[in-house]
């Protein structure tokens, strides 16, 4: 049992009063940043990431760890609040959430969802704990061209499993890998894409991209249409807490929650949109309230808010084992590891233990702060609601280029962020989903400098592909999952619940 | 359901189109190449005939009219933030420092979310830039641009 021994030493790192005070600076971020509409925790691990890069990383990489669940957390209170999930994940607890509130039952809603979060996330974090080990010694065998496939994989089923069709998808996805092209190829030293820019020789920032198409894309449009929507609040009224028949209601689908949203968050199959929407339906069909479905059924808020936290937890498996992100969150986080030269996989947990595992078990404890932080003091969190639009929007541009000009105050970055602003704007505009052009970035120069590895060990033979048993299977689950939702078109795909 | 050419949709087929033209022609330029294996002209080539391939997705789905719906548009509130972000720019280029630029571009995207209130949202403005301006320049010692405002401090 070294998950045990590990776990536990990595705990008597995360109880060290700073890494602590990092995890606690967090789970706080996380969740308000998780309650204001509009930006997400992607968002906020982007903009913490110039202004954390002279920090300890151990800490660091512990707060931006805080702000992913908190940011879960935080994104349910507004699904349930003000039905505008900030992220595809929330959609299914938007459904039923809202209708609770609605009906004056806001206070067992947001308590379900909280305590929900908390089994989840802890379950599911025991689940990292115990797996990754063994994902570590798998891993260690993988040559380059099995990590080449594993992308592979990665990138098909990030853009397949985004948005409902895989034309645009895909499309975001190459608008990634192409501005992943940009700046000096190292084997060779040739710039590609530069055109002679000094900014562009170290390749596109992750930070410009991110900030630019989640802060300034996400802006332009809320402004762009502020006179088609308001936003209605949802006053949280009667009892916040749960009933003995709320919670009788409550921990199946709980439980079922995690068992389908920790394994679908581990595979690299990428996103919480897939685990939550099964999670509601399989509710739906389960319950002994059917008819309450469309109506406010707690068993609808419970369920998909605990295979929410749990994929979150999964998705950190292939993460850390494997450097592979599978959502924006993840690949901003794989950012916050590259801007300190970490890179997760099996070496880090070889080199760099205390780090990992201090970060696992800093996971438990923000979890459990999390629960503290929302189940009391829900109300002071839904304060964040009453901020006035105008204000927040215009503090998140300002935040969001203080972010950039703090990293490189050069006028050319800041355009750079302008025009990714407007690319998100229109890439919003038009239905394009944003997350598969941030791992586009991230992932694709590493994928490309793998697979030249892989080619360079066979002195050029393709084969070498097919010839490892791992990388062959990955790659036909890639192809697989590339064709079928094209065969599969208009057969039940998950569309996006407008409301 | 009325089916008709999206117009908006085979612009971006076109834009597409022309981004895979762009990146071929730049790999082309490439001259050097690595003894084994794949040089770097592999990856450009993948990536352009990709975007080429989704380029013609796109258009078969703007000619079929298969685009979801889109919502009126406002573009005052665009022009707004956009101006703001170039008015920032403009503004750190030639000195102004952090404080005025992020002043500039808080009032405008304000202004662009309907605030009418001018000289508030210029103090608010201030204010926060002031702050955030002391808590990461001198706190966290990063180097934000320094104007005449930021000399005062």
């Amino acid at each position: 049992m070294e998950a045990f021994v590990s776990l536990a030493h990595g705990l008597t790192i995360a109880i060290e009063p700073m890494n602590l005070l990092f995890a606690l600076i967090g789970v706080l971020l996380g969740t308000a940043v998780g309650v204001l509409p509009g930006i997400g925790p992607a968002l906020t691990v982007a903009l913490l990431l110039p202004i954390t890069f002279k920090l300890d990383p151990g800490g660091s990489i512990i707060m931006f760890a805080g702000i992913y669940y908190g940011g879960m957390y935080g994104g349910s209170t507004t699904a349930i609040l003000i039905n505008t999930p900030g992220e595809s994940a929330s959609m299914a607890t938007a459904l039923e959430g809202n209708k609770m509130a609605k009906a004056g039952r806001g206070g067992p809603a947001l308590a379900t969802s909280a305590i929900g979060s908390f089994v989840a996330g802890t379950i599911a974090t025991l689940g990292l704990a115990f797996l990754a080990p063994y994902l570590v010694d798998l891993a260690v065998k993988f040559g380059p061209e099995d990590y080449f496939a594993l992308m592979c994989v990665a990138f098909v089923t990030v853009s397949a499993t985004f948005g409902d069709s895989p034309v645009r998808g895909l499309t975001s996805l190459f608008i990634g890998l192409a501005l992943g092209l940009v700046g000096i190829d190292i084997l060779t030293g040739q710039s590609r894409l530069a055109y002679g820019v000094p900014e562009l020789f170290d390749g596109i920032e992750v930070t410009t991209l991110a900030v630019g198409l989640f802060a300034v894309g996400e802006a332009l449009y809320v402004a762009s249409r502020r006179h088609i929507h308001e936003e209605k609040l949802e006053p949280v009224r009667g009892s916040l807490w749960m009933t003995k028949e709320d919670w009788k209601r409550s921990w199946k689908p709980w439980l079922r929650g995690t068992a389908l949203g920790f394994p679908i968050g581990a595979l690299p199959a990428g996103g919480a949109e897939i685990p939550t929407f099964l999670s509601y339906s399989a509710e739906k069909r389960l319950s002994k309230h059917p008819e309450e479905f469309g109506h406010g059924a707690i068993e609808g808020v419970a369920g998909p808010e605990a295979a929410n936290n749990a994929s979150a937890a999964g998705t950190l498996v292939p993460l850390l084992t494997l450097g592979l992100p599978t959502s924006a969150t993840a690949a901003m986080m794989l950012a916050g590891f590259q801007q300190y030269g970490l890179n997760p996989g099996p070496l880090l947990f070889a080199e760099r233990p205390d780090l990992v595992w201090g970060l696992i078990a800093s996971l438990f404890i923000a979890n459990t702060m999390l629960l503290v932080l929302n189940l009391p003091l829900v109300g002071l969190w839904v304060r964040l609601l009453a901020i006035p639009q105008p204000w927040l929007y215009a503090g998140i541009l300002v935040f969001a280029t203080m972010g950039t000009i703090a990293a490189n105050p050069s006028p050319v970055e800041l355009m750079m962020l302008a025009g990714f602003g407007i690319l998100g704007f229109l890439m919003r505009r038009f239905d394009y989903p944003i997350a598969p052009v941030v791992v586009g970035l991230i992932l694709g120069p590493i994928a490309e400098s793998q697979l030249r590895r892989a080619l360079s060990i066979s002195l050029g033979d393709p084969m070498v592909l097919l010839q490892s048993p791992f990388s062959a299977t990955l790659l036909t689950i890639a192809l697989i999952a590339l064709i079928l939702p094209f065969a599969l078109k208009g057969m039940g795909r998950f569309k996006a619940v407008e409301d | 359901m009325t089916r008709r050419i999206d117009v908006a949709g085979l612009v971006i087929a076109l834009i597409l189109l022309a981004v895979a033209g762009l990146i071929w022609l730049d790999m082309s330029s490439l001259e050097l190449s690595s003894v084994y294996g794949m040089g770097p002209k592999a990856a450009p080539k993948i990536v352009a005939l990709g975007l080429g391939i989704l380029a013609i997705g796109n258009a078969i789905m703007a000619l079929r009219g298969d685009l979801p719906a889109r919502e009126s548009l406002d573009w005052k509130p665009i022009v707004l933030i956009i101006g703001g972000m170039a008015a920032l720019i403009a503004l750190i280029k030639f000195g102004g420092g952090f404080i005025l630029a992020t002043t500039v571009l808080f009032v405008a995207t304000s202004a662009a979310f309907g605030r009418r209130a001018l000289l508030a949202d210029i103090a608010i403005g201030v204010v926060i830039s002031i702050v955030i301006y002391i808590l990461f320049s001198k706190l966290l010692t990063l180097s934000l641009p320094v104007g005449p405002l930021e000399r005062l401090i």
